[in-house]
């Protein structure tokens, strides 16, 4: 509650809120306004914005609504984000937190790692992993989270490696708490504050991936995304751009709000977290 | 008895040698098994291509490629090779891989070099004058420009870039790295170059001026707030003086930092940016390789550029040792 006011009092994070409010809002009106799913031919193509009563985003070069790939676009992208985000944290805290507490070879092998996991370009790994097993909706949110839970990894590592030495552990350890208890019930809620703040700035980070991907042609053929719609409306960009600035202006946005989300959740939480 | 400063320096930077070589061979282990997760194997490639699907030459071509050994014997088969700079040729181009990479690595660099630059310019001039003028409309201004800069995906810059520079104004080229058949010496060589350059970096440079831009800002903040800065003005120094003088040089730190962590990021941004504006480079290089499941040169680009990445962030611990003698060496 203290945090929901915290958030109240900045304007950006309120804006951040609002904004992924609407984004949410458009997920859960696509089916319902769209039934018909954003791959259906309703007009003639390359319909300006405005020019077609109801399609108040015109259509693209086959004759699709671009009101419904926006909507139903807008349900990928923010699937895609949060569920890279669960994987990439789940991963990604198991790892920091083994790291950080018991330290010795245990730390070394998962640094190392994590380490080598950072030194591959991560875009490049995302594509080539994609490329490899097949683009689904599934695979590229593995893809995505196979390259940001070294990240995680490490802020984790880090508060384990400050707070494993704290009071309050060294008093859990000796009534006799075991490891794995004073890790999951004492440390990790401890530590959650920069674990939160960097969760929003992962889901932006993961839709911006996957508009990348997307954009390349690398996107689950059988969904359109946001990616999928700047990607496609490439080949007509200079005689119709509006087909690449809608879309880019949602992605733009959604990333936007998150980052804000992301900024106003660090004052509030009052981490010292530098981004990236 | 103490070791010598220079004595633990050069444990240190030999101690983060090892670590590189082995954070080298995990990645040629990751590299290896991440290519075994693909249904099917080279030979399968290979015969899809050339069209030969008798079983027989499939199993020679197996056999030759040493496909037929057990895994950890390819893996050890393959780092040896690696160990050579033995990466094989390209089938999709015909090509030793180390060639095609030689050949697209210099347009890459320039790019990514021409963009960390402006990034890295830009970024701390921005960062500066937000947090000399914090919490007015410039600071404001320049907050949300960062924020824009920051959520925008590199290809929509690249996009829009060549919307209003090539479509609508026809200043600049659209694509490519330089004009066919141009004439006029080295001198119209190198502006026609730069005419090419000019969008393809500016679309990969505003993330990481965005970048940039925050972290000085925050920095400078920081260390306007310390004493010694207070000393400096009491002092009766000159506001720039003490600005420039004092407080950027050591705000500049976290940057150089950060500079080694986005070599990675750079060639992952390289590769949109190339595929928009056609600039013949590893990004695009890497996207041809991957669509055409050109194993060897997909892994030889993969492994020369975590290298690279390895290398650029030995010699940022080189140059920072030697920037701030207070890190604890470790």
């Amino acid at each position: 509650m203290r945090l929901l006011r915290r958030l109240g009092r900045s304007p950006a994070a309120l804006a951040g809120i609002f904004l992924l409010l609407a984004v949410a809002a458009m997920a859960a009106a696509g089916p319902l306004l769209y039934p018909e799913g954003p791959w259906v031919l309703i007009g003639r193509p390359f319909a300006w914005p405005g020019e077609l009563a109801g399609r108040p985003f015109g259509t693209d070069s086959l004759g699709r609504d671009v009101t419904a790939g926006i909507l139903h676009g807008s349900r990928i992208s923010l699937l895609i984000g949060l569920a890279a985000t669960a994987v990439a944290l789940g991963f990604g805290v198991a790892v920091g937190a083994l790291a950080g507490y018991f330290g010795g070879w245990v730390d070394d092998a998962l640094m190392r790692l994590t380490d080598a996991m950072q030194t591959i370009p991560p875009f490049l790994l995302a594509v080539v992993i994609v490329v490899i097993v097949k683009p689904t909706v599934a695979t590229i949110i593995l893809a995505i989270a196979a390259i940001s839970w070294p990240a995680v990894a490490r802020l984790v590592r880090a508060e384990f490696l400050r707070l494993r030495e704290a009071e309050f552990v060294a008093a859990c350890r000796a009534m006799g708490m075991s490891d794995m208890r004073i890790i999951l019930t004492q440390i990790l809620p401890n530590s959650s504050a920069p674990i939160v703040v960097s969760a929003s700035i992962m889901v932006a980070t993961a839709i911006l991936t996957e508009a990348g991907l997307s954009f390349l042609g690398l996107g689950d053929p059988n969904v359109m995304s946001w990616g999928t719609m700047v990607g496609l409306g490439r080949s007509d960009f200079r005689t119709a751009w509006y087909l690449v600035a809608v879309p880019g202006v949602a992605i733009v946005f959604t990333v936007l709000a998150l980052n804000l989300l992301g900024d106003g959740l660090n004052d509030a939480l009052n981490t010292r977290l530098g981004r990236d | 008895m103490t070791v010598g400063d220079g004595g633990r320096r050069r444990r240190y930077l030999l101690r983060r040698l090892g670590q590189a070589v082995v954070v080298l061979g995990l990645v040629v282990v990751l590299q290896f098994f991440l290519l075994h997760l693909a249904p099917g194997d080279v030979a399968d490639v290979i015969a899809g291509e050339s069209q030969a699907a008798d079983p027989e030459f499939v199993g020679r071509l197996r056999q030759q490629l040493g496909l037929d050994q057990p895994l950890p014997v390819q893996l050890g088969l393959y780092a040896w090779r690696l160990i050579r700079l033995d990466f094989g040729m390209s089938h999709a181009f015909g090509v030793p891989v180390l060639d095609l990479i030689a050949e697209r690595l210099p347009a890459t660099l320039l790019l990514m070099i021409c963009a960390i630059a402006t990034a890295f310019v830009t970024g701390t001039a921005l960062g500066i004058v937000a947090a000399v003028r914090v919490g007015s409309w410039l600071d404001l201004a320049v907050s949300v420009l960062a924020l824009l800069f920051y959520a925008t995906p590199a290809f929509l810059v690249g996009i829009g870039l060549i919307l209003v520079f090539t479509v609508q104004l026809r200043w600049l080229p659209m694509s490519g790295m330089i004009t066919p058949w141009l004439e006029g010496g080295w001198w119209a060589a190198t502006l026609d170059v730069a005419r090419h350059l000019i969008m393809p970096m500016l679309a990969l440079a505003l993330f990481y001026v965005a970048i940039y831009t925050r972290l000085m800002r925050a920095s400078m903040l920081e260390i306007l707030s310390l004493d010694y800065v207070r000393t400096a003005r009491a002092k009766g120094l000159r506001a720039w003086r003490v600005i420039f003088g004092h407080a950027a040089r050591n705000a500049m730190l976290p940057m150089v930092t950060m500079l080694g962590l986005q070599v990675g990021s750079l060639l992952g941004g390289a590769i949109l940016v190339e595929t928009v504006f056609g600039w013949p480079g590893i990004g695009r290089l890497a996207f041809e390789a991957v669509s055409r499941r050109d194993v060897p040169l997909v892994l030889g680009i993969l492994s020369l550029s975590s290298v690279l990445v390895l290398l650029v962030s030995l010699a940022i611990d080189v140059v920072y040792t030697r920037l701030d003698p207070r890190i604890v060496l470790r």
